[in-house]
């Protein structure tokens, strides 16, 4: 865990007391009082039952959403100085389904935010290769079929790859591997825990999943009608005296036959 | 004399009235594909516009033909007797489902394909010319082909204010009682349109994606 530990006191992202509501609704809030320092190289995990307001705080890093109140700063600037679209393009975006374009093969949509900042073509090629093979994928096998051909694992490892391909310091993942069986499931979260110890990546993940948080956090923020209710490191986090953290703890225990 | 030797003895006149028809349908359809496409884009982000435009665009549907193609007579410019009322009547009929399908198939999209193309950094016009508009392609075209059908049937009306085509034929026949001559007109009118729904269909099918 934190390995690290040169680079650790930057904080790479930053929410001073956030709050975010509907519109032009203020009672009706779904993120409030949310202060967060989120330092490089950290995988902070955001647990949360759904509706809780995990998928809000994500956006409001890349400032899909901009704060109504407080601040989110992202490198030490506010999201809402920073031209959107070069924030954004530092930002690696996965999500369930991966959203991959059906129009592009998968050597396309891995190519994307390269191609967008002009990466000439041979320097793209190789970078998809790159990325493919990081993610466990043979580039001959794979790099000309459409997102269609693939399996929901295989459509995952590209979502990744493609998040992956312009090196952004920052991961964001919201619920990357919820749609899939548990098996593969399993399969992706395992690599994908190995994956992040060798890439120097400030890695902000979505779940409601608490095995996957465990798995793969080096902290876990859990979340709350939209508040911030604990957070801890994996180890500490079992230990935490707090209702809702007990509600997501008993969730792993299984008595096979109990209800028999 | 049967309708067989009636079109064979005047295969010519047909063929140059098919002609005719066909391009009048070309010309109306590229005016259309030209509003509607482009109309169509624009309304997507607006609600208001979207409403009026899909509004003004079916209450043209809704005019009997015939009737159109009588208004649009006295109106200055482009009213008058000939062809080029005729293009705009047919234009008018042809924007619905052109307009429509653009905004259907524009706003259809996975919404994870949409998002993510925002999250990795798009802007709004990459996101129309190189996300939106190519896996919205498929349904713009079955709104084309539909246009087109409507539009080739709707031209043999157009004889009646003197735009020429196949339904010279069908008029003339009707007027003389002669099935000779409106199956001149409409054989090859039925044609043209089963002709145009297979090769568009055929491009539609092609496009498809998913």
């Amino acid at each position: 865990m934190n390995a690290k530990p040169a680079s650790i006191s930057e904080n790479l992202i930053e929410f001073r007391d956030v709050a975010y509501h509907i519109n032009d609704i203020p009672t009706r809030m779904i993120v409030s009082d949310i202060s967060l320092r989120i330092p490089r190289g950290e995988t902070l995990v955001l647990l949360g039952r759904s509706g809780s307001g995990k998928t809000t705080l994500l956006k409001l890093i890349n400032g899909m959403l901009l704060p109504p109140k407080g601040v989110v700063l992202v490198q030490n600037c506010a999201t809402t100085e920073w031209n959107p679209i070069r924030l954004r393009r530092g930002i690696g975006y996965v999500i369930q389904e991966a959203g991959l374009f059906p129009h592009f093969t998968v050597a396309e949509n891995v190519a994307l935010v390269p191609t967008l900042e002009n990466w000439d073509a041979p320097r793209t090629a190789a970078r998809v290769q790159e990325m493919l093979h990081l993610v466990g994928l043979d580039p001959r096998d794979f790099a000309h079929r459409l997102p269609r051909e693939l399996s929901g694992g295989q459509r995952q490892r590209v979502g990744v790859a493609r998040a992956l391909a312009a090196d952004p310091p920052i991961l964001l993942m919201d619920e990357p591997f919820g749609a899939l069986d548990p098996v593969t499931r399993a399969e992706l979260q395992r690599e994908f825990s190995a994956l992040v110890r060798r890439l120097d990546k400030t890695i902000v993940f979505v779940t409601h999943d608490l095995r996957e948080a465990l798995l793969l956090a080096s902290r876990i923020v859990l979340l709350q009608a939209g508040r911030i209710v604990a957070s801890a490191t994996p180890q500490e986090f079992l230990r935490l005296d707090h209702a809702e953290v007990r509600a997501f703890t008993s969730s792993l225990s299984v008595s096979p036959g109990a209800f028999v | 004399m049967s309708p067989w030797t009636f079109i064979l003895d005047h295969r010519g006149e047909i063929l140059s009235a098919t002609l005719d028809h066909f391009t009048l349908v070309v010309i109306a359809m590229a005016i259309a594909i030209l509003i509607g496409v482009p109309l169509g884009m624009f309304i997507v982000q607006r609600p208001t516009l979207r409403t009026i435009a899909l509004g003004i665009a079916s209450i043209f549907q809704t005019i009997p033909s015939l009737a159109l193609f009588g208004f649009l007579i006295p109106i200055p410019f482009i009213g008058g007797i000939g062809k080029r009322t005729a293009i705009v009547a047919l234009v008018l009929y042809a924007l619905l489902p052109i307009l429509r399908n653009t905004y259907v198939g524009l706003t259809g999209i996975d919404p994870a394909v949409l998002e993510s193309a925002e999250a990795m950094g798009m802007t709004r016009s990459q996101i129309l010319f190189r996300v939106r508009l190519p896996l919205a392609l498929a349904v713009i075209l079955a709104g084309i082909r539909t246009a087109t059908i409507i539009t080739i049937g709707v031209a043999t009306i157009a004889a009646a204010i003197g735009a020429g085509g196949l339904g010279t034929f069908i008029f003339r026949g009707v007027a003389l009682v002669s099935d000779a001559l409106i199956l001149a007109g409409a054989i090859p009118a039925a044609l043209l349109a089963l002709i145009a729904d297979f090769l568009l269909g055929f491009l539609e099918r092609r496009l498809r994606i998913s």
